[in-house]
């Protein structure tokens, strides 16, 4: 289970998060929703401990990860896989070199081994074939799909992804959508997605929540969400000018 | 009153950037080292770090070496001549290498091409995320990233060191007996009498702590980086001045310490 009690974070004044208080349901997927640059990456930077709250708590599984220290924090952190919005690949190694790279770090085994699982996630995520290309040969959904094998190649708790679908045409989102499901239908992960793909929202996740000037303002399933009588909330679907959300 | 205000304000701006940047950086390397004894070196990234601080750089370290060596006997000739001393150029070379020239030029060449690299390279992993992916994957960046770097530039340093001045007085030779056509013996023999064991090793002590200078300012500078690709130029530029700067400064005190 994680928790997110009373959490603030300000930049230079700003305050971005606001005394934000969620909890993850295990085993669900998770969206959050929100305008661009109101605090979602923030939330999730705090969820994995990169980010230190200015106050409140980041609880994973009871245990508070902003006291615990650098190696106990990478603990942890072995439960976690994430996807990037941009993927964030190491540039300097092959697609197959990026997934092994966790599996190198982190396990004992054979080059076989390692070989066997990364051949079997590149599969699951439809990415034949693409094992000696470079990061910046493939294009930005094959990238995506990358980030999400290397994520999910230590067959972590929980799954945290920023943004998916950002920057991909309608099927190539598509595409993400159904490979975060059939993943969390294999692998059975918690997963926080944060996003502003409400289709994208409403075919993942099992809660959808709403972050709003730093606070959680609405939660809960899809159904409850789209009926929602919040008028941000409202404004927010409909992706109208008029309302209450401040431009 | 303002006019007079702005200049002591100007001055306290810098006092505190640059208490600043040195405590983060004494942090850094504090972060840097701790890490060592955490985990087991990379050594798959330590070895590509010595290829690419000493193999790569032989060529643009021994050119500098070479002709820093020509110009030295050249110039000393002119000088001897007049007193009368052309036997002394062999030494005076020498001396010049192994002492100050060889640490202090390699360092700064080799900041040059693999400071600026690391700072960019890190910069560039620190703009696109790729820092942060290390971080969620559980892996150290500094050990990661910093450790390899800094060691294997006090490692190499010293070899470049040694390349660096041993061409330096290779080329000073090859001016002193084919250009100014003087005696070969001479050369060689006055250097056996007048250079020291003490100071090659105090030479190759100070390229020990330039290359962890130069390669502590420049991934430091790396990890700094901020705002895209402009942020990626600014701080490689800065990770290349103020390592030299810094070379330069520690070149002093060593100096006046060691000899």
């Amino acid at each position: 289970m994680i928790v997110l009690q009373g959490l603030s974070k300000s930049f230079s004044g700003v305050k971005v998060l606001d005394d934000l208080n969620i909890e993850f349901g295990e085993k669900q997927i998770t969206v959050v929703m929100g305008r661009s640059g109101g605090g979602k990456s923030v939330m999730l930077k705090h969820i994995i401990g990169l980010m230190k709250p200015d106050s409140g708590k980041v609880l994973i599984g009871g245990i508070d990860i902003n006291a615990l220290k650098k190696k106990e924090l990478n603990e942890i952190r072995k439960k976690f896989g994430m996807v990037f919005q941009d993927g964030a690949l190491l540039d300097s190694l092959t697609v197959f070199e990026n997934v092994a790279f966790p599996l190198r770090q982190h396990m004992k085994h054979s080059e076989k081994e390692i070989e066997d699982k990364v051949y079997s996630i590149l599969a699951d995520v439809g990415l034949n074939g693409q094992y000696n290309k470079m990061p910046s040969e493939i294009s930005g959904g094959m990238r995506k799909r990358v980030g999400v094998a290397r994520a999910l190649i230590l067959n972590p708790e929980i799954m945290l992804f920023d943004e998916p679908t950002t920057g991909l045409d309608p099927v190539m989102s598509d595409v993400i959508n159904n490979l975060i499901i059939s993943m969390h239908n294999k692998f059975k992960f918690t997963g926080i997605i944060i996003s502003h793909d409400i289709s994208g929202a409403f075919k993942t996740g099992d809660i959808i929540a709403m972050l709003y000037e730093g606070k959680i303002i609405e939660s809960g399933t899809p159904e409850k969400f789209q009926n929602s009588s919040n008028p941000v909330v409202k404004q927010f679907i409909s992706g109208t000018m008029e309302g209450p959300i401040l431009i | 009153m303002n006019i007079i205000l702005v200049p002591f304000q100007k001055i306290g701006k810098f006092v505190l950037y640059t208490v600043e940047e040195l405590g983060l950086i004494a942090i850094y390397i504090w972060e840097s080292f701790i890490s060592i004894p955490q985990y087991f070196i990379n050594f798959e990234n330590l070895i590509d770090q010595i290829i690419f601080i000493g193999m790569d750089s032989f060529y643009v370290v021994g050119l500098t070496g070479l002709f820093t060596g020509m110009v030295l006997s050249l110039q000393a000739y002119y000088a001897a001549k007049i007193v009368g001393v052309t036997y002394m150029i062999g030494p005076t070379v020498a001396l010049s290498m192994v002492r100050e020239l060889g640490p202090v030029l390699t360092a700064l060449m080799i900041t040059a091409r693999c400071g600026s690299s690391m700072a960019s390279e890190i910069g560039t992993m620190k703009v696109t995320e790729q820092i942060d992916a290390l971080e969620v994957m559980a892996v150290d960046p500094y050990y990661f990233l910093s450790v390899p770097r800094i060691l294997a530039a006090m490692a190499m340093l010293p070899v470049m060191t040694v390349l660096c001045s041993l061409i330096g007085i290779i080329g000073g030779y090859l001016v002193y007996v084919y250009f100014l056509g003087l005696n070969h013996v001479t050369y060689i023999e006055k250097i056996y009498q007048y250079i020291e064991l003490k100071d090659i090793y105090n030479g190759l002590l100070k390229s020990v702590f330039f290359g962890a200078i130069l390669a502590i300012i420049s991934t430091f500078k790396g990890f700094q980086t901020t705002g895209g690709a402009k942020g990626v130029g600014k701080y490689t530029t800065q990770a290349v001045v103020l390592s030299s700067v810094y070379i330069l400064f520690a070149d002093y005190l060593l100096t006046s310490i060691l000899f």
